[in-house]
């Protein structure tokens, strides 16, 4: 984590995906832009639905973007061809939510984490045989475990297995897609702890996505907050709890409650759920929930804007640009 | 405030499964005050949910049998009380919340009847009056009145949880049970939730055990709390006690566990290895395998409760002073 590294590796620009649905269309990924550096973790928080996983698979091309850009060392991987968004994949990797659906339960621990080897034909079966082996070390399993099937595993375990399989190819970029949510809390501890452990060892750099606030703080540099498609505020994630502009992050931090008997805060209860990305307020996203809403909220949205080093916020309270609108 | 609800005492829960016998409550002791909120906490598998089902008689059976101890509420052990018995308490005098409001309420009968049903069932009303009653509890927890009509599938999560608050309320029972009432839910529905709760709660007196896994949600909500660990009681102690000195090994384990909000930490420190094999469980005390304090005694003895300090217990064999307290 490296705070003087400034090459972006990663660079998304006006990233959209749209879905079509019996309701009409349905804006996941509304106009994401964000940078993520050579070394860094960039935490995306936000609940249910807010285009957290969407965004986590668009830039990895596990979903076709609908349009922008996403830039990977200097190149736009939207408009690889197949055969070098495969290539690409020996780069950048994903580690899944759900040990208990992300793993194929007929396949043995060795066969799982092999399998990239296989499909980009690399090394003797002997020499994959000692990598599995290295990987499961890596990743804190017991070799013993090399022939098992994931039923026999744990949930930490089970997602030890997802860990090594996405640290197979030797990846420089990997998306942890909710990684630790279904896992109890002192297993998700070690987890955790295993992400910045190989961070470190492997100078890995990672998209971290999360609903809970507290986890992606913890593990991040940089954290952006979403809300229905669109980001709202990106900054350190020293600022995220002792400064956060958005009323939404303001809310969200307000919201979550804290293990202590004396954390006395104000609470911010908001109205209303979130309304459906199929119609989403025609202004500010949040202007529906919005405590502080005004009449211009409601006519264009406001522009992500950088208002102080390195802390972007999109709110009209902050800052007075509108987004452009769209051609 | 003095006067016991509920006492629950050596409680002992096992589930026949192919994998063999598990026993998922084993050796429980709990109390509960009258205008109480305790909360039950402990990770998957540690027997929180049997617990509340086994105060409810509803641990499914088979493959469930409550083997032995009594539950005794309001002075009568309802371990003692027939099926027919049991009917006039569950959703009356008890009530219960439960995790996942997308599958606790049925999809094809509207709010309006589900909560009528309850209300027709347990008090001598007219259709007319349970009718009334249950546009009055769904106006109570923040839902407009005009949508008893609706199902439950035009409701979001967090109105279908305020149904089912509505429903587990609309009785007065003098024991309300929430199984994780808001872990499915996002967190900024789920301070709606939690805000919601409180409010009824001392609006109505109702004595509450609160389940979660969530140490925050215990800090906002209850007044004492248990620990539990694979299947028994580990610490039990008022909230405030628990937060500034928790002392059970486990229970400083799961502190340690929780990346915080507000603070500035690099490293978690966890507790090491996985929970036990619920039908292989650890001789001794339960946790001496993941526990960096523990000794050989730990392994052949059953920790007996020790009172640390006036209503903060603890099941540890350091507070006996047969184990020495090691420093990390």
């Amino acid at each position: 984590m490296d705070q003087n590294t400034t090459t972006p590796l990663l660079e998304v620009r006006n990233l959209k995906k749209f879905f079509n649905t019996k309701q009409g269309l349905l804006k996941a990924v509304n106009n994401v832009s964000f940078e993520v550096k050579q070394g860094e973790t960039l935490g995306i928080v936000g609940e249910s639905g807010c285009g957290k996983s969407t965004t986590g698979r668009a830039i990895l091309r596990l979903v076709e973007p609908t349009a922008g850009e996403v830039i990977f060392e200097g190149e736009d991987i939207t408009a690889f061809r197949p055969d070098r968004v495969r290539a690409f994949r020996r780069d950048a990797q994903i580690i899944f939510q759900d040990p208990f659906a992300s793993l194929d339960p007929r396949m043995s621990i060795s066969e799982i984490i092999r399998e990239p080897f296989e499909i980009f034909k690399l090394y003797s079966r002997n020499e994959q045989l000692e990598r599995v082996q290295e990987l499961m070390k890596l990743v804190g399993l017991s070799t013993k475990l090399t022939n098992s099937f994931p039923h026999e595993l744990d949930g930490g375990r089970r997602q030890r297995v997802g860990v090594a399989r996405a640290l197979a190819l030797d990846p420089k970029f990997i998306v942890c897609d909710e990684p630790v949510s279904a896992l109890d809390v002192s297993i998700q501890a070690q987890i955790l702890n295993l992400i910045q452990d190989l961070q470190d060892r492997l100078k890995l750099t990672y998209v971290f996505i999360s609903h809970d606030l507290s986890v992606v703080r913890h593990i991040s540099d940089r954290v952006a907050v979403m809300y229905l498609g669109k980001i709202v505020e990106i900054t350190s994630y020293h600022n995220i709890f002792t400064n956060p502009q958005h009323p939404y992050t303001q809310a969200l931090l307000s919201a979550i409650p804290i293990p202590k008997v004396d954390a006395k805060r104000e609470r911010i209860i908001l109205e209303g759920d979130v309304p459906s990305p199929v119609n989403p307020p025609r202004g500010c996203i949040f202007s529906g929930r919005c405590p502080f809403v005004m009449d211009k909220c409601r006519e264009a949205p406001p522009a992500l804007t950088e208002t102080a080093d390195g802390h972007f916020v999109a709110c009209y309270l902050v800052n007075d640009t509108a987004e452009e609108p769209e051609s | 405030m003095s006067e016991t609800l509920l006492d629950i005492r050596d409680l002992r829960v096992t589930y026949q499964t192919e994998e063999g016998l598990v026993l998922a409550v084993d050796n429980l002791n709990l109390t509960l005050k009258k205008g109480e909120t305790l909360g039950l906490v402990g990770e998957t598998g540690a027997g929180k949910t049997t617990t509340a089902l086994a105060v409810m008689q509803l641990v499914p059976n088979p493959p469930g049998t409550v083997e032995s101890g009594e539950i005794w509420f309001n002075g009568e052990n309802l371990l003692k009380k027939k099926n027919e018995e049991m009917r006039t308490v569950r959703g009356n005098q008890i009530s219960m919340i439960f995790q996942d409001p997308m599958t606790s309420l049925n999809p094809v009968l509207t709010v309006g009847f589900q909560i009528e049903e309850a209300v027709m069932l347990h008090q001598k009303l007219t259709s007319k009056q349970a009718e009334r009653q249950a546009r009055d509890m769904l106006k109570l927890v923040g839902i407009p009145e005009g949508r008893a009509g609706d199902y439950p599938h035009e409701f979001s999560g967090g109105m279908r949880q305020r149904v089912g608050i509505a429903i587990a309320l609309s009785c007065n029972p003098s024991l309300l049970i929430a199984d994780e009432p808001t872990t499915a839910l996002d967190v900024t529905i789920q301070a709606q939730v939690l805000d919601l709760m409180r409010r009824l709660r001392s609006e109505f007196g109702t004595s509450m055990i609160l389940i979660t896994h969530d140490l925050g949600v215990v800090a906002e909500v209850c007044d004492t709390v248990a620990i539990m660990y694979a299947g028994t009681v580990v610490e039990t102690s008022d909230t405030r006690r628990l937060f500034t000195e928790p002392r059970h090994p486990y229970t400083q384990g799961l502190f340690g566990s929780i990346p915080s909000l507000d603070e500035e930490v690099t490293r978690l420190s966890p507790i090491t290895g996985i929970m036990p094999d619920p039908t292989e469980l650890p001789s001794g005390c339960r946790f001496h395998p993941r526990c960096p304090m523990a000794a050989e005694i730990c392994s052949q003895r059953t920790p007996t409760m020790v009172p640390v300090e006036e209503g903060h217990n603890v099941h540890c064999m350091i507070y006996e002073g047969l184990v020495e307290a090691k420093k990390e």
